[in-house]
């Protein structure tokens, strides 16, 4: 018998695309009970998008002002608690949010945690990747005592929606710090669809040479409806900003579309991308890395082919 | 003066690419380079520049590991560090039985900062400095890009999936750092001959007296599925009419 509690990542209004997925893992686990917590300030209508997904039992709103934003140790301590009332399984999404808070909620129950889950093999066997996915390695959590893992969402679908879970008010005596205050977030303000939902992404590498030039493929993403991602060495130039950046320690995504656009391929790079549907490379280095994985080649100046794709589809 | 205590893993250098071995036992990493972790490099960095700006004073870079992680403790100490300490032990150290080890390691050493890589490059888990700020009942500030110290807090910005995030953290706390927070120095020949007459203490991880946590279990390893070999198209035409086929750009 197993019972999921998995963790929603939500900015306050939204329910993060992950949440579905996680899910998804969670009913690959086999869960009797898959039950979604929801830690925020008058955070109803989250819990409301949460009850749609489908396979969900329950949603439990832990709703209290020290939740406004997430902070990882104010939020740990509760889900410990929630997950000690009966749960088999605590999931998180493989995002930034999951891999702050996820370790802190293991380390509370004195269990490991499983990272990066790509395929469930048992109640407690699981396969992750390691070394930049070059190797997949077989786990097995401890018998008797508490799963605690993060979904890496470029393996899982999303849970379709048109689910009608009940949602409750929950409570925890979780004795909760003060040590850590939560000041601000800066986001990109961008019209774009996000890069880890997006079913198209065009992404720039060093080649694209400056931030102005990434217009073209900001031109181009916004013909096709695409989001903009980018490699670490067009984030390290200054480029684009951190939040672009696709790979090993940026974000994993799983277009069923990716533009490669002067992007060489470092193994770290490729690690991102590796789920995607069809990856096009566009390259001047016919022995870039990124043509072995990529579906189709385009060997030649980025700044002659992007804008003649750029004609093409607007002539479509 | 802040003490600081940084971690160096020894991982496989990331310019070499790691294959499963033939049985599925492991990875084949037997003569390959090894490196400090990139993301620990950083670590020290950071502490290096602490105490250049007058904000910090001893640092300390501590592994745990075998005989071998000697070699990046020293390159540690050439970057700068003043002492380095390595926790003996064999075998595979998961995340949670390292914050173990290292909250021992706090106990006797109270350093007001730690500074750790946000994971290591060869098992991605991602998880040891989260785990030692629980076990040591302190703040976290993960995925660090920049640090501003300010008597006993710290105002860090975190790179997040949203963008970049602020929190202020009371000190002691443990600092994770993310790509962007600086770029660590090159060590020249002199600080090598420098750093072997700096103290480097071992202690065995045996002698903390700790009972080992629920770990997990590996039980194969296997290489990842490959794509298919695509084709390379001549033409920007022939590289739409293959999107068509494949009902893309309708």
């Amino acid at each position: 018998m197993s019972a999921v509690l998995v963790v929603a990542e939500h900015d306050g209004q939204t329910l993060h695309t992950g949440v579905a997925r996680v899910a998804s893992c969670g009913k690959a686990i086999g869960a009797d009970r898959l039950d979604v917590a929801v830690l925020g300030e008058d955070c109803g209508g989250v819990a409301q998008q949460a009850a749609q997904i489908e396979g969900v039992s329950r949603v439990l709103c832990l709703d209290r002002s020290e939740n406004a934003n997430p902070v990882a140790a104010v939020q740990a301590p509760q889900l410990a608690a929630l997950a000690g009332t009966g749960y088999s399984h605590v999931l998180g999404p493989s995002t930034t949010f999951g891999k702050d808070l996820m370790p802190r909620v293991a380390a509370l129950l004195g269990v490991p945690q499983v990272s990066d889950i790509m395929s469930v093999e048992g109640e407690r066997r699981f396969k992750r990747p390691i070394y930049a996915g070059n190797a997949v390695l077989t786990v097995e959590a401890p018998a008797e005592h508490i799963v605690v893992g993060t979904a890496r969402l470029a393996s899982w679908p999303a849970a379709a929606e048109g689910g009608e879970a009940d949602v409750e008010q929950a409570q925890t005596d979780a004795e909760l710090p003060d040590h850590t205050s939560w000041l601000e977030l800066k986001s990109a303000e961008s019209e774009r669809p996000d890069l880890q939902s997006a079913s198209v992404v065009v992404s720039g590498g060093r080649a694209l040479g400056s931030s102005e030039n990434f217009s073209l493929l900001y031109d181009l993403a916004d013909r096709l409806g695409a989001a903009v991602g980018a490699s670490r060495a067009a984030v390290d130039a200054g480029y684009v900003s951190n939040d672009m950046q696709v790979g090993q320690t940026g974000k994993i995504i799983a277009p069923e579309l990716y533009f490669a656009i002067g992007i060489s391929g470092a193994i770290q790079h490729l690690t991102g991308i590796k789920d995607a549907g069809v990856i096009v490379a566009i390259n001047k280095d016919p022995e870039a890395p990124i043509f072995e994985i990529a579906d189709i080649g385009l060997v030649g100046d980025l700044f002659a082919i992007v804008p003649e794709i750029q004609a093409a589809v607007e002539g479509s | 003066m802040r003490k600081i205590l940084v971690t160096l893993k020894r991982v496989v250098d990331y310019n070499v690419r790691v294959r499963v071995k033939p049985d599925g036992s492991g990875v084949a990493i037997e003569g390959l380079k090894m490196s400090v972790n990139p993301f620990d490099e950083i670590a020290l960095e950071e502490a290096l520049r602490m105490r250049e700006r007058g904000e910090a004073g001893e640092i300390l870079a501590v592994t745990i590991g075998g005989d071998e992680c000697q070699q990046q403790l020293r390159t540690g100490l050439a970057m700068g560090a003043d002492r380095a300490l390595l926790v003996k032990r064999e075998g595979e150290v998961e995340p949670l039985a390292a914050a173990g080890i290292l909250l021992e390691v706090i106990r006797r050493e109270e350093p007001d900062i730690v500074i750790m890589g946000k994971q290591a490059i060869d098992d991605d888990c991602n998880q040891t400095g989260q785990m030692l700020a629980t076990l040591w009942g302190r703040p976290q500030a993960t995925f660090a890009s920049e640090v501003k110290l300010n008597g006993d807090t710290a105002r860090v910005t975190r790179e997040v999936d949203a963008g970049l995030e602020t929190l202020e953290v009371r000190l002691p706390a443990v600092i994770t750092t993310d790509l962007r927070l600086n770029e660590p120095r090159y060590i020249k020949l002199p600080d090598i001959m420098k750093a072997r007459r700096k103290p480097l203490e071992t202690l065995a991880a045996d002698e903390l007296g700790l009972t080992a946590p629920p770990a997990l279990k590996a039980l194969s390893y296997e290489p990842p599925a490959q794509r298919e070999k695509g084709v390379v198209v001549d033409d920007v035409p022939a590289l739409i009419g293959m999107l068509r086929e494949r009902g893309f750009l309708s």
